[in-house]
């Protein structure tokens, strides 16, 4: 898949509580294909601390009108710095980058929690192209670190879980009643704990599994090797090899 | 206007890519036309598959990135029997990163990349700090480095670069050194041994600890280091370390460095030595300069 760098233009921003925000990007001219999963290295701008590039997974995706979508995160100075960008301003990225989730199983569930739901909006769309309707379970600490539900409700049966109980039933995703239905596939991103509980889960039932790994990362295109992961075959990128991994790929991983 | 040398190779400009920075050349070719490349030092190549250092090996500090992959790559023998056939026919110097812990394993591998054809030179890394004998890097002191070039030296018969650590008391000695036990070039500088912490985990960063620091900050003390090599050698130096703009480059070509490589500019932007080229090009036409070794080692 041909990789580009673009500058695009911010059309859109929706700040969603004191941590989450998103960024709707114009592209100047057709937007390539770009596969559910796959992420963006974006130029941060302005802040002399920050030199590399950070990497952001892609929310959504509209081909009809040449934008995507990112959910971000405000975690540290890059972040923060991309969190005082405006619409009108010019946001540079190189995309679409990585290997993407497979889009396989018939009966398919997607768990995401906290900014690892950002990767499971344009994953139910594709899905939704190809005839699949997913379940779809969310998870946080608390309602307010869900950062994004409604986009969800008409593309798939929803579940949302909470540990303080605050929205949906009280307790982690792998204790909501939806996530022991009959599944043959499971699409997985969020934080590691929850990953590597899913992911087990589905190895132990015989299902398929793929997860979207987050590793700290400087290059993006698999040349600096830096974000690697202990695959059972070895050290592998997440960057270009991942971020989606097949649960099976990973079983030292899993069990570390 | 830009073509320079560098021992037997010509160059059609001065800009390379630094190793382990750019892959084998391939992960770029969306960004960059590789034939405008001087040349692309692919990544350090060790005699048997490695699989480098525990993540955590990356944390960004201020202007400048600490890395501490640790010699991750396929092999010698791969990268002949895959890689090569792959990258070869590149219009471009391709040129090998050679790494190893022992003088049997530098040997070993140089003798190897010595018969690919299109292979015209290999850059010795002599500054891993993991070798055999008291556990010093090759690099670090002149007869080390001395002994080591003068091995490979045997086996290697094309153009012999060696690439100096800057963690040293004294560069210009490790220089001469290589130099006299039959070097054909020196390139400078690679990474600073460096640390970060962080303090609210109260841990390092790095699963080593300690790694290489790169990119802008270490530019100063680059430029510096390679204005003293060029001085006190004779062979031509490639000069490197922190290169993001065509001006960063142009500084170690009038320290007098005859090419540069362009490192961790690559993780900050794919297309970045295209702007560095452009850049020289209009530096030259802007300065009414015919031929870009004019100004090589004018300081």
């Amino acid at each position: 898949m041909k990789k580009y760098i673009t500058d695009f233009t911010i059309i859109g921003k929706r700040i969603l509580g004191e941590q989450y925000f998103t960024l709707t990007l114009q592209h100047p001219a057709t937007l390539p294909p770009i596969a559910a999963g796959q992420f963006v290295e974006v130029e941060v701008r302005g802040c002399k601390e920050v030199l590399l590039r950070r990497p952001i997974s892609i929310h959504d995706v509209d081909t009809e009108n040449n934008t995507l979508t990112l959910l971000i995160q405000i975690v540290g100075k890059g972040t923060r710095q991309l969190a005082t960008l405006q619409e009108g301003d010019t946001l540079n990225l190189v995309y679409p980058l990585g290997r993407g989730f497979s889009l396989d199983g018939e009966k398919v569930l997607l768990v995401g929690g906290g900014a690892g739901i950002a990767p499971l909006l344009h994953l139910s769309k594709c899905l939704n192209a190809k005839g699949i309707r997913p379940t779809i379970l969310l998870g946080g600490r608390t309602a307010d670190l869900i950062p994004v539900r409604d986009e969800f409700k008409s593309l798939g049966t929803v579940g949302i879980a909470t540990e303080d109980g605050s929205l949906g039933e009280k307790g982690l995703v792998t204790q909501h009643t939806l996530f022991s239905g009959d599944y043959d596939h499971i699409y997985t991103c969020g934080p590691t704990p929850m990953m590597k509980a899913v992911a087990r889960h589905a190895l132990a039932n015989g299902i398929v599994c793929e997860v979207s790994l987050e590793n700290l990362m400087a290059c993006g295109i698999g040349a600096c090797l830096c974000c690697v992961v202990d695959s059972d075959a070895g050290h592998k990128c997440v960057c270009k090899e991942g971020p989606v991994f097949k649960a099976t790929e990973l079983t030292k991983w899993l069990n570390n | 206007m830009l073509e320079t040398k560098i021992h037997n190779l010509t160059l059609k400009n001065p800009v390379m890519t630094a190793s382990g920075t750019f892959g084998y050349g391939e992960e770029f070719s969306d960004f960059v036309d590789l034939s405008r490349l001087g040349g692309i030092v692919v990544k350090g190549t060790t005699g048997e598959r490695r699989q480098g250092n525990a993540y955590p090996r990356m944390a960004e500090t201020p202007a400048g990135m600490l890395n501490a992959v640790g010699l991750q790559n396929v092999g010698v023998e791969t990268f002949c029997q895959d890689v090569y056939p792959r990258i070869k026919e590149l219009d471009t110097n391709i040129i090998v990163n050679v790494s190893g812990s022992s003088i049997e394993e530098y040997s070993k591998v140089a003798s190897m990349i010595d018969a690919l054809d299109r292979i015209p030179a290999i850059e010795l890394n002599i500054s891993c700090p993991n070798v055999k004998k008291g556990g010093m890097g090759f690099g670090t002191r002149p007869e080390m480095a001395a002994q080591v070039v003068g091995e490979v030296r045997k086996v290697y018969h094309k153009t012999l670069i060696v690439k100096l650590t800057p963690n040293v008391t004294n560069v210009v000695e490790i220089a001469q050194a290589v130099e006299d036990a039959g070097a054909d070039s020196v390139s400078l500088i690679n990474t600073l041994l460096g640390m970060a912490i962080d303090v609210e985990r109260q841990r390092p960063y790095l699963s080593t600890i300690t790694g290489g620091l790169s990119g802008p900050c270490v530019k100063p003390i680059a430029v510096r280091m390679v204005w003293q090599v060029a001085h006190a050698v004779k062979i031509p130096v490639i000069g490197l370390g922190g290169i993001v703009t065509a001006a960063d480059a142009l500084e170690f070509l009038m320290a007098g460095a005859k090419a540069v490589e362009v490192g961790t500019a690559n993780f900050l932007d794919p297309a970045v030595t295209m702007k560095i080229v452009d850049g020289l090009e209009d530096y030259c036409n802007r300065h009414g300069i015919k031929d870009i070794n004019d100004i090589i080692g004018i300081i």
